[in-house]
């Protein structure tokens, strides 16, 4: 059974039409990609798996449960957690303080208001395991605000990270990251557990290449071609959507 | 009841002149302007001078009111609220509300803290009968004043170059400015008038509303009500936004004096449950 | 301040080390406590302060750290203000302590019930609600005039000895006392709740509530959470005015005491809960000179300093509260609570 399942999806504002038809069925531990050109829709289905917008039609199944009517924070604690294209971070908390606060909302600690943060081991040592996974340790004591852009978005995705999701979706993750960062991002990309399942919106064909198992192509809102990476490399269709662009890994 | 519904209509069009400004303001500039109210106080004791102690006719008594107060706004527009558009919603409530307690004060200081009352003119004295219904000559005045105010707004807005420009700058700012359209003109001229209206109904509803230093606070609530109700993408939302709460108010405290103010809380209440965004408005991301 | 991270030991104690009260902290409320016996015929005074020191906690709490706007906290304020002069005027609850309780309660109740309202929309339609429910709560309380004294106040009211021991003296020593207790005490729960995972997810929520529930937080249980508790402490500063005095007015529902306590919080800063106590030292300080100088258009002066700060730019008075902070610091010694974001 796949994990993550969306049956005929359809989002639209007014007259347009966003997002219609899309079904998508990603197995566990899936690396799956989604490309296509600006406008697509791409964050739209982002948008619509997370919980941020409503379907006007279509439903989408998490684990085989039916989420559709879920508001955002409850996808969360069922397992979904996503990333943002343009870094959604709490520009004065520290990354100490970031990853910590999504540790003890997993934990159910969030509500807590008599204990102080930082008095149970668990959270401390999960924050300190992530730092190192995220090679953020040197800066978590920085206010998130001034930290050079890479380092904004490894906290970006140990942020999404932190909630332990089965289902990890990144929304262009390598966007606007420095060529001297980049390295260091897509080596924690490729490291990410095998348990957990990865969608993975992008523009940067190199990371699209190496990182994913199979790859969906949304075109104006619909699916036009599914497969594995050296099939959709192929398909001629893919091809006269990016007119020329060079998609051999 | 047919009285009620003609006083509350008055009513209601008299609270619509003084509050489109405020609407119009903050659908344009996203700016939160507490001190509207001052302007109408404003207007109010513009009258009250030229009126009762110059003996200026009050005829040309409102439309001085109404230069004066605009020429006010447009003078406070340009040296004060410009340095605070950008500024959050907070500074901003915190700049107006600092601005009505320095003018509330003033006015205390140079006109003392009585009610004050316009000479109205024998003409407009008393009442008509017409079908059994009394009709306050004053009020029928308002109604017509006011009336032709909300015609020829719909048609400036509706029908002019100035009309579409500022529609453009309230529906995005930055797209209008780059059209070429001179926002900070339309601003100007835009709060300038809005201002200008709020001091005609405040000279105008010295009779009905009662005008002394606390006016800009008392009515502070009502402004707010009518916008939040109406909206502040159009201007039929805010004109029949007024007239509901008009009537809705005059009714209430007729039929049921104990709660009779408490039908106008209610109504927004509900509205801002129902529709946050006024019965009228867009949603707006703000 | 860039420090390799410790092993997670040193997480933990750096965490801990942050929550711990600094000197600095210490010396405040000693130095609070013993102007008890420093200025003993200024208690009157040090207890409206005190009482403000509270009102202005909690506006800091929703404002500063989950960043709503109100312009309505004289609604709780008021409310219990009045249940208390009630309670002890007929007799219904005689002991101070418990019936302060009961008010703050009762607060906080309007507060949990009016949160609905104040999460949807925007700034204005905020303003809006919480305005309105205090508005509406002051022609209530003008309407039923035969159980609130409507414009002439609630008289008649006579305080029970506090514990059937401490009686209300003429002087108000025995009010300053009962007073400076239950804000430290409320402080001590405010410390408590913004040092701890709630408390952080309320900063959170408040920078960037997009972020904060895609990670799981329920924002809007966060909100109407902190809403309420702030309304239970607002209406606790009510009761206590009323209390001291033995007097409650129809002004406890006005705009101008939201709005001077707006100003209270802003001369203190926002976010690092000493603001607002150090906003309402100030502002008394303020507003007794000017008084004294023109006592009839105090509100002339007060709308320009609003003015003024506003024009001047709050993150520039912020910082030079900041600057004088830091200075007194180094002479001090050890950090004070670092400032979070400020409230905008």
């Amino acid at each position: 059974m796949p994990i993550l399942e969306t049956i005929g999806l359809e989002k639209r504002f007014g007259g347009v039409t966003a997002a219609h038809g899309v079904s998508l069925a990603i197995e566990k531990g899936a690396r799956h990609a989604l490309i296509g050109p600006n406008g697509a829709g791409k964050t739209t289905v982002i948008n619509l798996l997370t919980g941020v917008l409503r379907p006007t039609a279509g439903s989408i199944m998490l684990d085989g449960r039916d989420i559709t009517a879920l508001a955002p924070y409850q996808r969360v604690r069922l397992g979904m957690a996503r990333t943002f294209q343009i870094n959604q971070l709490f520009s004065d908390l520290t990354p100490l303080e970031t990853i910590g606060l999504a540790v003890s909302e997993r934990l159910g600690l969030g509500s807590d208001w008599w204990r102080l943060v930082g008095s149970r081991p668990t959270v401390t040592e999960e924050i300190v395991e992530i730092g190192e996974r995220f090679r953020l340790t040197d800066v978590m004591h920085e206010r998130t605000a001034i930290l050079p852009y890479g380092k904004q978005r490894l906290l970006e995705i140990a942020l999404a990270f932190a909630c332990r999701p089965h289902v990890l979706l990144l929304d262009e993750p390598a966007a606007g990251v420095p060529d001297a960062e980049r390295h260091e991002l897509l080596a924690t990309i490729a490291a990410l557990p095998e348990d957990v399942t990865v969608l993975l919106i992008e523009h940067d064909m190199d990371l699209v290449f190496s990182f994913a198992d199979r790859i969906s192509v949304l075109v104006n809102g619909g699916l036009l071609v599914e497969g594995a990476p050296e099939d959709v490399a192929r398909d001629p269709r893919v091809k006269a959507v990016y007119l020329g662009e060079d998609l051999d890994a | 009841m047919l009285t009620i519904l003609f006083d509350g209509l008055a009513y209601g069009m008299l609270l619509f002149v003084l509050a489109c400004g405020l609407s119009v303001t903050l659908g344009l500039m996203n700016f939160i302007n507490l001190a509207h109210g001052a302007f109408a106080m404003a207007g109010g004791y513009c009258t009250v001078i030229l009126v009762n102690r110059l003996g200026v006719p009050f005829a040309l008594g409102l439309p001085i009111a109404f230069l004066v107060t605009a020429a006010l706004g447009a003078l406070f527009e340009r040296t004060l609220y410009v340095h605070v558009y950008r500024r959050s919603h907070l500074d901003q409530v915190l700049f107006t509300i600092g601005l009505v307690f320095m003018s509330v004060a003033a006015v205390d200081y140079v006109m003392g803290s009585s009610q004050q009352f316009v000479l109205i003119p024998e003409a407009l004295q008393g009442h008509f009968i017409v079908f059994g219904i009394g009709m306050s000559k004053y009020r029928l005045l308002i109604i017509l004043i006011c009336g032709l105010l909300t015609v020829a707004l719909q048609l400036m807005i509706g029908k002019t170059r100035f009309g579409s420009r500022l529609r453009a700058a309230v529906d995005d700012q930055r797209v209008a400015r780059g059209l070429g359209i001179n926002v900070g003109a339309v601003f100007a001229i835009t709060f300038a008038f809005g201002s200008g209206l709020a001091g005609l109904g405040g000279a105008l509803g010295a009779e009905i509303l009662g005008l002394d230093p606390t006016f800009p606070l008392k009515y502070l609530i009502y402004f707010l009500i009518v916008v939040t109700v109406g909206g502040t993408s159009s201007i039929t939302g805010p004109f029949v936004a007024s007239i509901l709460l008009g009537i809705a108010d005059v009714a209430g405290k007729y039929y049921a004096p104990k709660l009779g103010a408490f039908v106008i809380y209610t109504i927004m209440i509900v509205v801002l449950i129902w529709r946050p965004q006024g019965l009228f408005g867009r949603s707006a991301a703000r | 301040m860039s420090a390799m991270l410790p092993p997670t030991h040193g997480v933990a104690a750096f965490l801990a080390r942050r929550a711990r009260w600094s000197p600095l902290e210490i010396a405040f409320w000693v130095f609070a406590f013993a102007t008890i016996w420093l200025f003993p015929g200024k208690h009157l005074i040090l207890t409206e302060t005190a009482i403000l020191a509270l009102f202005a906690l909690s506006l800091d709490l929703i404002l500063g750290y989950a960043g709503i706007i109100s312009l309505g906290q004289a609604a709780f304020f008021g409310l219990a203000g009045y249940v208390s002069g009630l309670l002890a005027k007929y007799g219904i609850v005689n002991e101070p302590v418990i019936a302060l309780l009961f008010s703050g309660l009762v607060a906080a109740a309007l507060g949990f019930v009016t949160s609905f309202l104040v999460l949807r929309g925007s700034d204005l339609t905020r303003l809006m609600v919480t305005l309105g429910v205090a508005l509406m709560l002051g022609e209530l309380a003008n309407r039923y005039s035969n159980i609130t004294g409507g414009a002439d106040g609630l008289q008649g009211i006579t305080m029970a000895p506090i514990f059937g021991v401490f009686r209300f003296d003429m002087f108000g020593h025995t009010g300053y006392i009962y007073c400076l207790i239950v804000l430290f005490v409320c402080f001590l729960i405010a410390r408590r709740i913004v040092y701890s995972p709630f408390g952080l997810s309320l900063r959170s929520l408040k920078g960037n509530p997009l972020r904060a529930s895609a990670i799981g937080i329920p924002v809007n249980r966060r909100l109407v959470a902190i809403y309420t508790v702030s309304a239970g402490f607002a209406g606790v500063a009510g009761a206590l005015l009323t209390q001291t005095t033995a007097f409650c007015s129809l002004d406890v529902f006005s705009l101008e005491r939201s709005a001077d306590l707006l100003l209270v919080l802003i001369i203190g800063g926002t976010g690092y809960l000493y603001g607002g106590l150090i906003g309402a030292v100030i502002y008394k300080f303020l507003q007794d000179w000017i008084a004294s100088l023109t006592p009839q258009y105090w509100q002339f002066w007060i709308g320009l300093v609003l003015v003024a700060i506003v024009l001047v730019g709050r993150e520039r008075v912020d910082g030079w509260i900041t600057a004088v902070r830091a200075a007194i610091v180094r002479l001090g010694g050890r950090l004070v609570a670092r400032p979070a974001a400020l409230g905008s």
